[in-house]
């Protein structure tokens, strides 16, 4: 009897050990290539990154001015078409479709779609609209962003207005209020703080992905301010400049990583205080 | 403690609760606007709320256009996801009617000669994302137990914030430091140890250069194990705590108690966030491109390079010449879709079937 107790207690301190042990070999090195990360991008940024198009091969100097322009673009375009499909999407998930068959499908739906890779839904738009077309455009490039956008932002804006209190919405149903101004003026306005971090995290998201814009947006060295031309992106722009073979082009990718990561951290550090408030406040 | 479970925030209509002073004729009319949004009281000229109200447009037309969009919305998603299906395959017809069905059984490679199979593709992606997960998963285990059962309350918030932070982090960003950083570790002292070794059992031969299916293998599961022990994570906590503290009762060590209270009863939930992570890895792009070697090679040794389906489409796409070669690549591009949705929707429900109810996050 003893003897078993104290191989329980044996045990027990062994899996706790492994536990700790696995959190600390997960974390250290993850910390290790974000603080990598962030010192080779440091000690690589300037100002020329930010105002200067990438020079000629073998010139020093040159920045990313046109891939981040051409990455906003692109990321206007998509954000104009995924963000009021999804967040209506949203709306009809927490609105109407709850705990219906077909809410229940659709909420699936979106659900599989998150999880398909960035690199088919490059294909697709690139059979969509590349193949039509006969070139590649900065328009394609937002399409197969757009696309993964929405389910994104359909889950989280479904999440934020489930947070809203059904009394709210009872009080302006019981004054007369129609249900479709009661949605927009107090279920959306009441969540709308949760809903527009959701856009960002769904924003921030994309804006890392290359593999939908390897074949639709293709990537320029110089400014394109045209829908329908090739448009650099800042995440082509960092793929290209790791794998070519130039030191001073490798320090530009660096640089490019830093404000992608940047930006990122700062959206999702948004999402995570809005999130941990639980009860979204607004309604002004 | 508690062993009851708090009430629902949002609960709806069910039973409006009237303050004690408030005089029982007024309930019926009450729950009569909450049901019809209509007034019932039809006495005397409408208030100037409603009259302001009226005028604003309270047309049953106006709320079923309303309806009607955001329905269609929510439909869109559903098209999208029967249009990319369409697409691939109007796309790959070439390709679908030249090899049928043997095109995922034919190792040929040869765009030269107009010779196209994905086996090699499909050994890489199975080859890089199952190493990837016997990798990541006990780490990922590890890492959930420790932050739903151990973790003093101060740590719990940074290091699932870490967590967060790391899943959002680009594949390219990644693949960018695997590349300078992984592939000269990978050279120059992690493959002479393990050549060393382990090189008996035959996975380590042939020349290192850095670049090969195990490299791709670890930065995947650097990369998937956030997402799975982040899921974990959350299933674990979606235990009820009274299963916890029946077990603690009994006497049962902690281990025992996360053992036959929380892993016994998760453990649909965990299988779906593994399988999640399956899928996250068997469609990842960019990182795995930049360290895989991208060589068309069916290779024991780990060393080799070799591509992955979704490696050889980012490679090989933009060069490819003939309508074959884009129809066989466009062909890939459909398993890996048709694959990535059966492993994901099986992913999900297992992990729905244990969390239901319990807030979703986004991953």
């Amino acid at each position: 009897m003893r003897l078993s107790s104290a191989r329980r207690y044996a045990v027990n301190h062994l899996v706790t050990g492994l536990a700790v042990l696995s959190t600390v070999l997960v974390i250290v090195p993850l910390v290790a290539i974000l603080g990598y990360l962030i010192y080779k991008g440091a000690s690589s940024l300037n100002l020329a990154f930010f105002t200067h198009i990438p020079a000629p091969v073998g010139e020093p100097g040159g920045g990313m001015a046109n891939a981040m322009l051409g990455s906003g673009i692109i990321l206007a375009l998509a954000s104009s078409m995924g963000v009021p499909v999804g967040i209506a999407a949203g709306v009809y998930l927490a609105e109407y479709g709850w705990g219906t068959m077909l809410g229940m499908a659709v909420r699936f739906t979106a659900d599989v779609l998150n999880g398909i890779p960035s690199i088919v839904m490059g294909i697709a738009a690139y059979s969509l609209i590349v193949m039509r077309q006969m070139h590649f455009s900065a328009f394609s490039g937002g399409v197969a962003l757009a696309i993964m956008m929405v389910p994104t932002i359909t889950r989280t804006t479904e999440e934020m207005l489930m947070t809203v209190p059904h009394a709210i919405r009872e009080a302006a149903l019981g004054l007369g209020v129609p249900k479709w101004r009661t949605v927009i003026s107090v279920s959306l306005r009441t969540a709308s703080p949760g809903i527009i971090t959701g856009c960002m995290l769904a924003f921030a998201r994309v804006a890392g992905e290359t593999a939908p814009l390897l074949f639709t947006a293709f990537g320029n060295q110089f400014w394109s301010f045209k829908l329908n031309e090739p448009i650099a992106a800042l995440p082509l722009q960092i793929y290209v400049y790791a794998i070519s073979p130039y030191d001073e082009w490798h320090r530009l990718a660096w640089a490019g990583a830093l404000v992608l990561i940047l930006m990122i951290m700062v959206s999702v550090t948004l999402v995570r205080i809005y999130a941990g408030r639980g009860v979204l406040k607004g309604a002004s | 403690m508690s062993l009851e479970r708090e009430p629902e925030p949002s609960s709806p209509l069910t039973a409006p609760t009237l303050p004690m002073d408030a005089a029982p004729i007024h309930a019926p009319a009450i729950i009569n606007f909450v049901a019809a949004a209509e007034p019932v009281v039809a006495e005397g000229p409408p208030s100037p709320i409603r009259q302001y109200l009226r005028a604003r447009g309270n047309g049953g037309l106006a709320d079923g256009t309303f309806a009607a969009v955001m329905l269609v919305c929510a439909l869109s998603i559903f098209a999208i996801v029967l249009f990319i299906l369409t697409i691939l395959i109007a796309r790959s017809r070439l390709s679908l009617s030249q090899f049928g069905l043997g095109f995922f059984l034919r190792s040929a490679w040869n765009p030269v000669t107009g010779d196209f199979g994905a086996l090699p593709f499909i050994y890489g992606t199975l080859a890089t994302s199952l190493l990837a997960l016997a990798m990541a998963v006990p780490l990922a285990l590890g890492v959930a137990i420790f932050l739903s059962e151990l973790c003093p309350e101060r740590l719990r918030s940074p290091i699932s914030f870490l967590t967060e932070l790391l899943a959002a982090i680009p594949s390219v960003v990644y693949g960018l430091w695997a590349v300078f950083v992984l592939v000269p570790i990978m050279r120059d002292q992690l493959g002479p140890l393990l050549v060393k070794y382990l090189g008996w059992t035959g996975f380590f031969e042939g020349a290192n250069f850095g670049v090969g299916l195990l490299t791709a293998s670890i930065i995947l599961a650097i990369m998937i194990l956030p997402i799975i022990s982040s899921i974990t994570r959350d299933i674990m906590l979606a235990v009820p705590v009274s299963q916890r503290e029946a077990v603690l009762a009994l006497g049962a060590t902690r281990w025992e108690m996360i053992r036959t209270g929380v892993l016994r009863n998760a453990r649909i939930g965990i299988v779906g966030a593994v399988i999640l992570g399956l899928g996250r890895a068997l469609g990842e792009t960019m990182a795995v491109t930049m360290v895989i070697g991208n060589h068309p090679d069916i290779s024991k040794s780990l060393f080799a390079p070799a591509n992955t389906l979704a490696s050889v489409i980012a490679g090989e796409f933009s060069e490819a010449t003939s309508s074959m070669y884009i129809s066989a690549l466009i062909e890939i591009g459909l398993a890996l879709f048709l694959v990535t949705i059966v492993v994901n929707a099986i992913a999900r429900a297992l992990v729905w079937a244990v969390t239901r109810g319990a807030p979703a996050r986004v991953h």
